[in-house]
């Protein structure tokens, strides 16, 4: 297998009242081309930070050292639907790829220990779903040299679908502008895609002129999922995708990530503070805790034969409809 | 402390605090260093600024010390406006948050006086209770909040209607506490910081309107006021421009630092926010 | 002898103009000692159920009996002094604290207004709660933003258990935590529940939380009861569709990985 992204050593911190704060600690894990990993840990375990800085979006301030490795051919591939004239003109020869480790700029992100949040995410106005205009931000682009884009590159589903859509924008624009912005399709084009993706994330047509909050919160989510994926990118992150939802959706919409993963054969991170419920999507588990990586293994190995005591200490507590009760019976007065 | 060091951070700030520091020790100071009446004659009429050391910025029309006078006035403009404010600040608060608290037909009555008090320019209103009234100083304090107080009881409002569904306010009323100790106690406190975000306004506001009723005539006679002292320089516009110059600028300086350092205040409680 | 006994509530919304029942017709008991469960969807009724309960919003029809008398004819002082028997611990531990206030506050607040302590005598017995609850007493002065979640909503309980209720309302009280310590939260749940009799209304959409904590569960869907029963029996073989989906979409940590 062939490595999407490599991550070494990853660490960040934040300064929080002069105080420096390590988010994550010395992180180095593969993210394998076309897989499903978890990145599972409770809260303060720097599981979103770890999302943040795979996409670029950790905010400026933070100190990041380490780095994260993009493999150029895996991210050649997705774009090669796209006009040859819009290709990076350093765009290296298939028969190249295979062998280059050397010469290619297989776009690497070092960070040394600098603090520059903004060097290293030049496009964070570029949010899935969230791109204004367009034309402006679009011309330099596409000579980075291959750097991941989040939006065409990179798809992000964020936690809460009220605040990662635009309020005042119908939610079919909003889906096509990323199809606008990185397909460089015209309107009529981008609309036509934006069919097909809600087709996809089975929402009616009529969405296309809803807005966010004539939508429940899972139909929000099933946007979003749709603007994330509008440019068939590589990686698909989903952070806390479907906390705030409760059962019956969250039990759909990883069922729809999961099947629009496998249909586009896109990698996928998955963040979750629910060990069963990233075992239900995800072929490996990686455990966080306090920013560092305690263990990263098989979905089946992690579940039946954890080696850390942590994973084991998050199934014990995992409350599943085959747990031991809490409850003393004796005292049922019912 | 952390708070206080916040606010100093930047330099608008620090000008605005120091603006108001000189201008709280003028008022403070005006007694003791010209013990005297101001209005009194101190020496020839109409002597220029910078020509007279005893005289410093020169007498008016009447021949007095126009340094005496600015420090005194100062004393007035910082009075009348923090009163007015204060006063202002406070009965719009307590309408504010009764109307968004109450709701229904409190909420109606309130909120449509404050309409009738909206629809009508402050300025006319300040105008027509002092004329009506009589000028002197606690009138023209109350003309002032009259006309001031709509802002911060629109505010306290809006802030109340969102604070009474939380669900601390919902905890409140489940351990039984009184509904008037809900609204004082638990949401009165945290609607408090938009409203005194409006403080800066409301207090230059209320210096410029004193001032303006000043230039009118309708300042209190027996007080030195800048307004009135911009009105006495009019008629020598020509021959004595510094006579309306000098307190002008006073005047503007004044605004300008109750306008910074409450941007400042706003700024580090702003940043306050976020972190928490 | 029932100590809630919740009899055809009824409460619409006007959702765009247009009548939207939240909750409709439903009825229920909850014993002494007892933890009976509201499941569901979200906008099933379940937190809107809950606020009725508590009087926090009032009902179109139904009637509430507590503690053998009509909890809907109290108003005033008198509704204000039956409160200390029902008391409600709420998601966000944070959101349900005024931002401005100290742990001894909080806890200074109920024993305050129901006279349960004199002045001189709140400080021990705030101490005495928060021991109960499983936390330092140092932490008295700590303001809330300060302590960590966990924390909080143990304070939560504590502020709950003040005023010695019978009934204390959970709204989804531990969906926010951490496994660890929700895990923790829910025994010192049990723990009071056992020593105290207290009795629980336990608001979840986790069936997994509500097989381990709840002796009888009711499972709502669009206002009303899908069906109800004892928890262990409803959530193995539930009848109902709402309940049949409920259980299936509960992730499952065996059998159920992914290919």
């Amino acid at each position: 297998m062939t490595a999407l992204l490599s991550i070494r050593n990853l660490s960040v911190s934040y300064r929080r009242d002069g105080v420096e704060v390590a988010a994550l600690k010395d992180i180095s894990l593969d993210l394998e081309a076309g897989e499903r990993l978890a990145i599972i840990g409770e809260s303060g375990s720097g599981k979103s930070t770890l999302a943040l800085a795979v996409a670029s979006l950790l905010a400026g301030g933070a100190r990041i050292g380490g780095s994260i490795e993009w493999s150029a051919s895996q991210l050649q591939t997705s774009r090669s639907f796209a006009p040859p004239s819009v290709l990076p003109d350093i765009s290296p020869t298939r028969g190249e790829i295979g062998s280059s480790l050397v010469g290619i700029p297989s776009a690497t992100s070092t960070f040394g220990e600098s603090e520059n949040g903004s060097s290293i995410s030049p496009q964070v106005g570029e949010m899935s779903g969230r791109t204004e205009g367009g034309a402006v931000e679009r011309q330099p682009l596409d000579n980075r040299g291959g750097a991941p884009l989040l939006g065409r590159d990179i798809g992000f589903v964020f936690q809460d679908p009220s605040s990662s859509l635009d309020p005042v924008m119908p939610v079919g624009k909003q889906i096509a502008e990323v199809a606008r912005t990185h397909l460089r399709l015209d309107w009529p084009n981008a609309y036509a895609k934006t069919r097909t993706l809600l087709e996809r994330v089975r929402l009616p047509e009529a969405t296309l002129h809803a807005y966010p909050h004539q939508l429940s919160g899972g139909q929000k989510q099933r946007v979003a999922i749709a603007a994330a994926i509008a440019a068939a990118p590589r990686l698909l992150i989903a952070d806390e995708a479907t906390s705030a939802l409760d059962t019956i959706v969250q039990a759909e919409i990883v069922a729809l990530i999961g099947q629009l993963v496998a249909e586009d054969g896109m990698t996928l991170l998955f963040i979750s503070h629910d060990i069963a419920l990233a075992a239900t999507l995800a072929k490996r588990i990686a455990v966080l805790r306090h920013g560092q990586l305690v263990e990263l293994g098989e979905t089946s190995q992690i579940i039946n034969a954890p080696r850390h005591a942590y994973a084991r200490a998050l199934l014990d507590a995992h409350l599943g409809l085959d747990a031991g009760p809490l409850l003393d019976r004796q005292g049922a007065s019912a | 402390m952390n708070r206080l060091h916040r606010f100093f951070r930047t330099p608008e700030a620090i000008a605005g605090a120091l603006i108001l520091a000189l201008l709280v020790a003028m008022a403070l100071a005006a007694s003791l260093l010209f013990p005297g009446d101001p209005q009194a004659i101190a020496g020839p009429a109409l002597l220029p600024p910078f020509q007279d050391w005893s005289l410093p910025l020169g007498t008016d029309r009447l021949g007095r010390d126009v340094l005496a006078e600015l420090f005194h006035g100062a004393r007035t403009s910082l009075a009348v406006g923090l009163a007015a404010a204060a006063a202002a600040l406070l009965i719009g608060t307590v309408v504010g948050t009764l109307a968004g608290f109450a709701g229904g037909l409190i909420d109606e009555v309130l909120m449509r006086i404050t309409d009738a008090f909206q629809t009508v320019p402050g300025f006319l209103l300040a105008l027509a209770f002092v004329s009506i009234v009589g000028p002197s100083l606690g009138v023209v304090v109350v003309a002032i909040a009259l006309s001031a107080w709509t802002g911060p009881a629109r505010v306290a409002r809006a802030e109340v209607l969102s604070i009474r569904e939380r669900d601390y306010v919902a905890g409140a009323r489940v351990i039984g506490m009184h509904p008037i100790a809900i609204a004082f106690r638990e949401v009165l406190p945290n609607a408090l910081p938009p409203v005194l975000a409006l403080s800066s306004v409301i207090v230059a506001a209320a210096i410029l309107t004193e001032a303006a009723l000043s230039f009118l005539g309708l300042g209190d006679p027996n007080r030195v006021t800048w307004g009135g002292m911009i009105a006495e320089g009019r008629t020598v516009l020509r021959t004595a421009p510094y006579l309306s110059i000098v307190p002008g600028i006073a005047l503007v300086l004044t605004v300008l630092g109750v306008y910074l350092a409450g941007e400042g205040v706003v700024e580090s409680s702003a940043v306050r926010r976020s972190l928490s | 002898m029932s100590l809630l006994t919740v009899s055809n509530l009824a409460k619409r919304y006007r959702r765009r103009g247009r009548p939207f029942p939240a909750v409709d017709d439903v009825s229920f008991e909850v014993n002494p000692a007892e933890t009976l469960a509201l499941a569901g969807p979200s906008g099933s009724g379940k937190s809107t159920i809950a606020r009725l309960v508590l009087r926090l919003i009032e009902p179109d029809a139904g009637s509430i009996e507590f503690e053998g008398a009509d909890f809907l004819a109290l108003s005033g002082a008198a509704l204000r002094t039956r409160r200390a028997r029902l008391q409600m611990v709420f998601q966000d531990p944070l959101a349900a604290f005024n931002p401005r206030a100290t742990v001894a506050r909080v806890l200074d607040d109920p024993l305050r207004i129901h006279g349960l302590a004199s002045r001189t005598e709140r400080p021990r017995r705030i101490a005495a709660l928060l021991e109960r609850v499983g936390l330092e007493t140092g932490l008295a002065g700590r303001a809330i933003h300060e302590i960590s979640g966990g924390q909080r909503q143990r304070v939560a309980i504590a502020r709950a258990i003040a005023t010695k209720p019978s009934l204390i309302v959970l709204d989804e009280a531990v969906s926010a935590l951490d496994v660890s310590v929700r895990g923790q939260i829910l025994e010192l749940l049990l723990d009071l529940q056992r020593q105290e009799r207290i009795a629980y209304l336990f608001i979840s959409h986790d069936l997994g939380v509500i097989r381990a904590v709840a002796h009888r569960v009711v499972i709502l869907e669009a206002g009303r009861i899908a069906e109800s029963g004892d928890a262990r029996a409803v959530i193995a073989n539930p009848q109902s569709a709402i309940g049949k989906a409920l259980v299936a979409a509960t992730p499952r940590l065996h059998g159920n990985t992914a290919s």
